[in-house]
């Protein structure tokens, strides 16, 4: 049986996701054609509305768009970027992305909380970006989020999985499809948040910098299904949940 | 340093005005107090120009030696006494290594991204006497300023090219360049360009939130330079010659909703490192204030302006400069980095590759000639004469290519105004 997943009424067998941030014809070849990507971030702010240059053309028309709301730095901000998306032709996918900090970068999430509700009622597909924070993660949830997208570690930090025990709390309690974003550097990162049990990952400079784009593309998609094949086994539970003793410590159980 | 080395008297001063201005410059006493707000200006309750300047006054670059820049270059967080150490003499044979320091928080940063913008002149009316400055009011150019319809059809020219990013400046006239008049360029400008910046006059924090709502969304305010001694005698007149006022500016245009601020000292009007460390920290404190700011920075050295032979634009050399700009890449690592079209392509080339991370192209810094530029005509008709003289005047297109063959990624505009 074909392994896939939903997002928004869409079934993907790719859990590879192109992120934004750095954007080039290349880059979007690779990673359509070389890691397998279905659906490709988009940053509003970034898109050209003149007619040379423009992103919105070298997207393949079978790629979903994943518009983010990049320079929002409150929840009115982004429901005004993801409006002006709509009206760009982007379709109703939408990547909430509010940050109040130029040094770190770190998202808002109280701000993406008020976001999520009111572009869910509006009828988005709202895919929020977060600090892996239980509690907003469960609020995301009732707010009406399709999916939660926690960062691994701070963004551009290139230091993979450093929120790992956060992301396998939210992991084991969130009933949402879970995105990594943000801090996976290489192909063994990303295989890694894929055998804790993560939907799908997101990527852009670890490949967008890569002296060979195609073939680290094809790294990535390998890394990507290895790791989800191995969750899908039990083997990352095993490793990681405790081998079973030679001598059971329930051996003196009786009937 | 000589300040006197800049004054030049324009051939057609009436003797009253030639004799005022020489009393400006030659009897401090007749001069104003540089730290006295003039009325109407907005006084803001402030601790960080105390924080930067008690910085400063105590920092003596000669006392940092080697193994602090080592250090420095080995921690993680650049704090600021590392930035100190980095931008001392001592760190001067370690510039390749800070050099590989900066290239890689750049690229973590911002990739191979370099941002592209061109400045528009509207006005070179300017009622400051800053020494060194072809603007300034006893200097003879042609002064000029665009009408609505000339500033439309230069955007118009420059939109054209392809540019998104616009800044918009001004001599420092409150009666010529009005805030009405800037505020009507912001909305001409809204109309063509996705990105608005303005480099005028600072204004009250009322006044920035006006400017903000007609369209502008960053603000650049230059110090020029943070020694308030050296201030204090090059800048003779005017406004300007407020110190703490122009300081204060982009708290203040934070504070009216900006989205953006940009900084800087003018290289070599006096002791480059001193006033390259209050400027870091000028942008430090502010974001520490103001998370949620984009802030940046620009790193000017004098330029020869019209009628002056005696300013020496290779008081920093470009060792120097590349010095400061890697050090302030360490130290804030997230800022953007602005190299202007005073330096030469050679320099922009390389230092984009390090820690620069927006260029200008397609530069005039006259009044209304872009047109004649563009289209490679000799600018006799245009309106006022240029503040300073380029050296890098590659066009739009040419930078574009330029960039992308060198395997850096042009983006003409990475910003949106909501």
């Amino acid at each position: 049986m074909q392994d896939t997943w939903t997002l928004g009424g869409r079934t993907f067998t790719s859990r590879f996701i192109l992120g934004s941030g750095k954007y080039s014809l290349k880059l979007i070849e690779a990673a359509v054609r070389d890691a397998g990507a279905e659906m490709i971030t988009l940053a509003v702010r970034r898109t050209n509305t003149k007619e040379s240059e423009n992103i919105l053309d070298y997207i393949p028309q079978n790629v979903t768009l994943l518009p983010n709301t990049s320079g929002a730095r409150t929840a009115e901000e982004a429901i005004r970027i993801a409006r002006l998306a709509r009206e760009l032709g982007c379709g109703d996918f939408v990547k909430v992305e509010i940050i109040r900090d130029s040094k770190y970068l770190l998202p808002d999430n109280a701000e993406t909380v008020k976001a999520t509700s009111m572009l869910a009622d509006e009828g988005f597909v709202v895919l929020p970006y977060m600090y892996p924070d239980l509690y907003a993660a469960r609020d995301l949830v009732k707010a009406g989020a399709a999916a939660v997208m926690p960062l691994a570690s701070p963004i551009g930090s290139n230091r993979g999985l450093a929120a790992k025990d956060f992301l396998q709390i939210l992991l084991d309690e969130i009933e949402l499809p879970i995105i990594v974003d943000a801090g996976i550097g290489r192909p063994s990162q990303a295989c890694e948040a894929m055998e804790m049990g993560a939907s799908a990952v997101m990527v852009n400079t670890a490949l967008a910098t890569a002296g060979d784009l195609p073939l680290m593309a094809n790294a990535f998609r390998q890394a990507v299904e290895a790791g989800r094949n191995a969750y899908r086994s039990g083997l990352g539970r095993v490793l990681t949940r405790g081998a079973s003793a030679s001598d059971p410590l329930t051996g003196f159980l009786r009937d | 340093m000589e300040e006197n080395r800049f004054f030049v008297d324009a051939d057609t001063l009436s003797p009253e005005a030639l004799a005022r201005k020489h009393k400006l410059e030659n009897d401090p006493t007749c001069r104003t107090d540089p730290t006295q707000y003039l009325p109407g200006m907005e006084v803001l309750q402030s601790d960080i120009r105390e924080r930067v300047l008690s910085q400063v006054a105590s920092y003596d670059p000669a006392r940092y030696t080697a193994s602090d820049v080592r250090a420095a270059l080995e921690r993680r967080t650049c704090t600021v006494e590392d930035l100190k150490a980095l931008l001392s003499p001592a760190a001067e044979p370690f510039l390749e290594k800070l050099a590989c320091r900066a290239k890689a928080e750049t690229e973590k940063h911002f990739g191979n991204t370099v941002y592209l913008f061109t400045p528009l002149y509207l006005s070179n009316y300017c009622e400051n006497y800053c020494v060194y400055c072809g603007f300034n009011c006893y200097n003879r150019i042609r002064r000029g300023k665009l009408t609505a319809e000339q500033t439309e059809h230069e955007m118009q020219v420059i939109a054209s090219s392809g540019m998104e990013e616009i800044l918009l400046l001004t001599g420092e006239s409150r009666s010529q360049s009005d805030l009405t008049y800037i505020g009507d360029a912001c909305r001409l400008a809204r109309k063509y360009f996705r990105t608005v910046g303005l480099e005028v006059y600072p204004v009250n924090t009322d006044e920035y939130r006006y400017l903000h709502e007609c369209g502008a969304d960053f603000v650049t305010v230059f110090q020029e330079t943070y020694d308030l001694c050296a201030y204090e005698k090059l800048h003779l007149l005017g406004h300007k010659r407020v110190f703490p006022y122009r300081f204060d500016a982009q708290e203040r245009a934070l504070r009216g909703g900006m989205r953006g601020v940009a900084f800087s000292a003018l290289l070599g009007l006096a002791d480059f490192r001193k006033d390259a460390l209050a400027t870091a920290l000028h942008a430090y404190y502010l974001q520490r204030k103001y998370p949620q700011a984009e802030i940046s920075l620009s790193c000017p050295r004098l330029r020869p302006i019209l009628n002056n032979e005696t300013i020496r634009p290779m008081d920093v050399g470009e060792k120097q400069l590349c010095q400061i700009l890697c050090a302030y890449r360490l130290f804030l690592p997230f800022a953007g980095i602005t190299v202007s079209s005073r330096e030469s392509a050679r320099f922009r080339d390389g230092i984009v590759r390090i820690a620069a991370t927006k260029v200008s192209a397609g530069v005039s810094t006259g009044i209304g000639d872009h047109e004649s530029k563009y289209a490679g005509e000799s600018a006799e008709d245009r309106t006022g004469d240029e503040q300073f003289e380029i050296d890098d005047a590659r066009s739009l297109n040419r930078m574009y290519r330029d960039l992308s063959d060198g395997g850096l990624q042009p983006v003409l505009n990475d910003s949106l105004y909501v």
